[in-house]
């Protein structure tokens, strides 16, 4: 198989955008008849693979060659002429017209007159060679997206493909839609069909491809064959570092071990249980205990539900199954006010667009959790909120002319602080930490985590989610790990290194 | 804003302070217009008191300023939440039709205009004001609740609007011959048009709200960043509806005025392109459209700069088919010089001077 020659082959692609680097002479080459995977974590440049090879951005160096010819394609439209058919996530066809002009519209050579019958006829027929039988007639919008998904298929078919880019082409789907799906690849790939598959599911890559190349900071980390490859070792690389084995810090160090001991009596002291917790296109079936006086950590890889999961706590998004229970009694939260009422706080991962409000002040940023918590009529004073301002400016040194500077001029590090302080003034039970210290010099970082820790030891409970595993591990007291938007395992953060845990994400032990 | 500076420093960093503030450009166009009109017109400052209520220039501007600067009121709130509500002069109409209909056009003559209505006058203020608030809620439900985009929103009251105000008076322009009504409009208290006292008392409540409870501070923050502030807690979808609700309610009282004023309601007619002269109020103001800080004076000085424009306009004999070309410059150069990029240049300007000695 691998003696065949590539239908496809990408060398030295090169492409830069404003501030990053998104590929650098990145080689990649596609066999006929294989499912070949591209695996990254985000910002890995596996969209911007894509989008090259479909001629969305020109590429600023490199050749792609198609059966050994050079192609330059303008964009999506000349490369489907070419033979290269994209199938996104998020399916986009036209969604109010039929099945059957979705899968066919614009492949027939007549331009004058459409022959419906035979237009409706060659799409069942190729929704057929799918084993997909639906009603071609009826409005798009009215199947699954699942089925939806098997429409864009056929139409690449239509358009009489020879390599199929599936971008994400699992993640709206449930299980038994994601083996419908593989049995439909297997099928297409036994007649010849290349076929590219991007993907953050590790499992699902072990289970349909054939070869993976794996992408980190837009190098190219190698091509590798499924079969000489474990789980493992895949992580490994898409990492990108020898996993440390150094020991974690929270779990040893000896900080007021009396109050920690304390809040988190036998069974006691749970402040929120969650059981089953499940949405779609979210995160399935996932329990967790947090503790008051205790810090959790969420860890795993991008993308394999961490911050779907912090979502779900805080109530921004409805959890569709399973259930939360804050201290015992079922709690519905259905809005981040409700959330907030009960006492917990959320630090987005995206700071500058879910977490500061970059033209308000640094004093109106602190205290607007708390005065909406406290409701529209009963208005903090000027007098106060300018204590509050103060008061967490000096004990969080959040470094601002004053309190009146718009908080989108000051540094990172110090918005992180704000967002905490915002918190901290609501006087929480228990805090989210999404990617707290992403993008903050060290001093800052240490300083943060220095206070949340504080007030972690002081009774309240942290949710803390981080990419950086040596972080998870250093500020928590358990860990929870996620894989594949489930959560695959827990352990005590005092009897875990990195290496245990990276098996546990790459699925050898659970 | 008030930082001291050292000595002389600080007359000029005061100044500078308050070129920087959001009201100062409003309050200098207004100054030139007024300058304009006291060189072509030495009287144009004068007050006299006649039958012991105030005439003059300037109570005519602030009094046909009046439905504008309550209209205002409550769309700066709309336009901080990041919205519009272009449907406020149908809403105008609307709320003149409903009070003309219950008022009833009947001209009953015995020895002189005999005062007849159909209802009280107190229930037909609280009946057209119900149903203006009942559109305002209308768009608020759109905009919040639908999720459609603002401007599509109440551009269905826009055009709708109109038709529903004729539909309530059978599609004819009813004259009020009710004068009780007419005080409204034209009526003095302690020698100052009534009207200015509804002004004063909307432009307190509002401001009441908005500045003595959170409801300010919360409206800017869902103006500049809806999604952090949910996530903060504010709840931004009550608080986009309710303030689209005190725009239709602020555009019935207008309009309330507006038929007083005229003692008819038309339909047809009645607060037309209301809406432009309301966001224009608030633009130059100093509030964004994109929605944030907003302040309610500066919308204020907003809508007597541009009545003092009109009546100048008139004043200065511009020939009527071109008095619209005429307010569009004005408009236009006012809105260049209020433009970031040319303040940043004017404040860059006073640096330098201040610099070269």
């Amino acid at each position: 198989m691998s003696e065949a020659a590539p239908v496809l082959e990408m060398r030295g692609i090169s492409k830069r955008f404003p501030g990053v680097q998104a590929l650098s002479a990145v080689d990649f080459r596609l066999l006929p008849g294989e499912v070949h995977a591209v695996m990254g974590q985000n910002g890995a440049g596996k969209s911007t693979l894509i989008k090259v090879l479909t001629g969305v951005h020109p590429a600023d160096a490199g050749r792609i060659l198609l059966e050994g010819r050079e192609i330059r394609p303008s964009g999506p439209l000349e490369a489907q002429k070419l033979g290269i058919s994209t199938v996104y996530q998020e399916v986009n066809l036209c969604p109010n017209l039929s099945v059957a002009e979705n899968v066919c519209l614009g492949r027939d050579s007549s331009v004058f007159a459409i022959r419906w019958k035979e237009l409706r006829r060659r799409a069942a027929e190729l929704l057929a060679e799918l084993n997909v039988h639906v009603d071609v007639t009826a409005p798009l919008a009215s199947c699954s997206i699942a089925v939806q998904q098997m429409c864009a298929i056929a139409r690449s078919l239509a358009a009489r493909a020879r390599i199929l880019i599936l971008d994400e082409p699992t993640s709206s789907l449930a299980e038994d839609e994601v083996q419908r799906l593989f049995t439909v690849i297997r099928r297409l790939k036994g007649q010849g069909m290349a076929i590219l598959f991007i993907t953050h599911f590790i499992d699902q890559t072990f289970e349909i491809s054939d070869r993976i190349t794996v992408l980190r900071n837009g190098l190219l980390v190698g091509e590798f064959p499924v079969s000489g490859l474990t789980r493992m070792e895949l992580v490994t690389r898409m990492v990108g570092r020898e996993i440390s084995e150094g020991g974690p810090a929270r779990a040893q160090a000896s900080a007021s071990p009396a109050a920690r001991e304390a809040g988190r009596g036998p069974g006691a002291g749970v402040f929120l249980r969650a059981s089953g917790l499940g949405r779609r296109g979210s995160v399935q079936g996932v329990d967790l205990e947090v503790r008051q006086g205790e810090a959790l950590g969420i860890g795993g890889l991008l993308g394999s539900g961490r911050t779907e999961t912090a979502r779900l706590l805080f109530g921004i998004d409805r959890a569709e199954q399973g259930a939360i229970q804050i201290e015992g009694q079922r709690a519905e939260l259905s809005s981040p006010l409700e959330a907030i009422l009960r006492g917990i706080g959320f630090c987005p991962e995206d700071r500058k667009l879910e977490g500061i409000i970059g033209e308000l002040s640094l004093r109106e940023n602190l205290i607007l959790a708390l005065q909406a918590k406290r409701g529209v009529f009963r208005n903090l004073s000027r007098k106060r909120q300018e204590e509050i301002a103060d008061s967490y400016v000096q004990a969080l040194g959040i470094k601002a002319p004053d309190a009146e500077t718009p908080i989108a001029q000051l540094s990172g590090g110090n918005q992180q602080k704000a967002l905490i302080a915002r918190w901290m003034a609501t006087d929480p039970r228990m805090l989210i930490l999404d990617e707290p210290t992403r993008g903050i010099d060290v001093a800052a970082k240490g300083e943060i985590m220095r206070q949340v820790m504080d007030l972690c030891d002081r009774g309240m409970a942290v949710v803390f989610i981080s990419s950086e595993m040596d972080e998870v591990l250093r500020y928590s007291d358990r860990v929870a790990v996620m894989r594949d938007r489930h959560k695959v395992g827990e352990l005590a953060a005092r009897d875990a290194d990195e290496r245990t845990v990276f098996q546990i994400i790459a699925g050898g032990q659970a | 804003m008030s930082g001291p500076g050292p000595g002389e420093g600080r007359t000029a960093e005061r100044l500078r302070g308050l070129a920087r503030g959001r009201v100062f450009w409003p309050v200098v166009t207004l100054a030139l217009l007024l300058a304009y009109n006291l060189a072509t017109n030495p009287h144009f400052f004068s007050v006299t008191i006649r039958d012991g209520h105030l005439y003059g220039s300037l109570i005519d501007i602030l009094n046909r300023a009046s439905p504008l600067m309550i209209i205002v009121m409550g769309l700066t709130l709309v336009i901080a939440t990041h919205g519009i509500d272009i449907s406020v002069g149908a809403v105008v109409a609307i709320s003149g039709a409903v009070a003309a209909t219950l008022i009833g056009g009947q001209l009953v003559m015995s020895g002189g205009m005999q005062d007849v209505t159909r209802y009280p006058l107190p229930l037909v203020v609280i009946a057209a004001l119900a149903v203006s608030l009942l559109f305002g809620m209308w768009n608020g439900m759109l905009v919040s609740l639908v999720g459609m985009q603002p401007i599509i929103a109440t551009l269905i009251l826009l055009v709708a609007g109109r038709g529903v105000a004729q539909l309530i008076t059978s599609g004819q322009i009813i004259t009020i011959y009710y004068s009780p009504f007419y005080f409204i409009g034209n009526g003095f208290v302690a020698g100052i048009p009534f009207s200015l006292y509804i002004v004063a008392a909307v432009f307190a409540v509002v401001a009441l709200l908005a500045r003595r409870t959170a409801l300010g501070l919360f409206i800017e923050a869902v103006g500049l960043n809806p999604v952090a502030a949910r996530f903060t807690g504010v709840r931004a979808r009550s608080i986009t509806f309710w303030v689209y609700a005190v725009c239709g309610l602020c555009s019935g009282i207008a309009g309330l005025i507006v038929s007083s004023n005229v003692k008819s309601a038309d339909g047809n007619n009645a607060g037309l392109l209301f809406e432009l002269d309301a966001i224009l109020a608030v633009v130059l103001g100093g509030t964004s459209l994109s929605g944030g800080r907003f302040t309610l004076t500066g919308s204020l000085l907003g809508a007597l700069v541009i009545q003092t424009l009109t009546t100048t306009i008139y004043a200065a004999g511009v020939p009527p088919e071109v008095t619209l070309v005429v307010k569009a410059l004005v408009v236009f150069v006012v809105s260049i010089l209020q433009s970031d990029p040319v303040r940043r240049r004017i404040a860059a300007l006073g640096r330098a001077e201040e610099a070269a000695p």
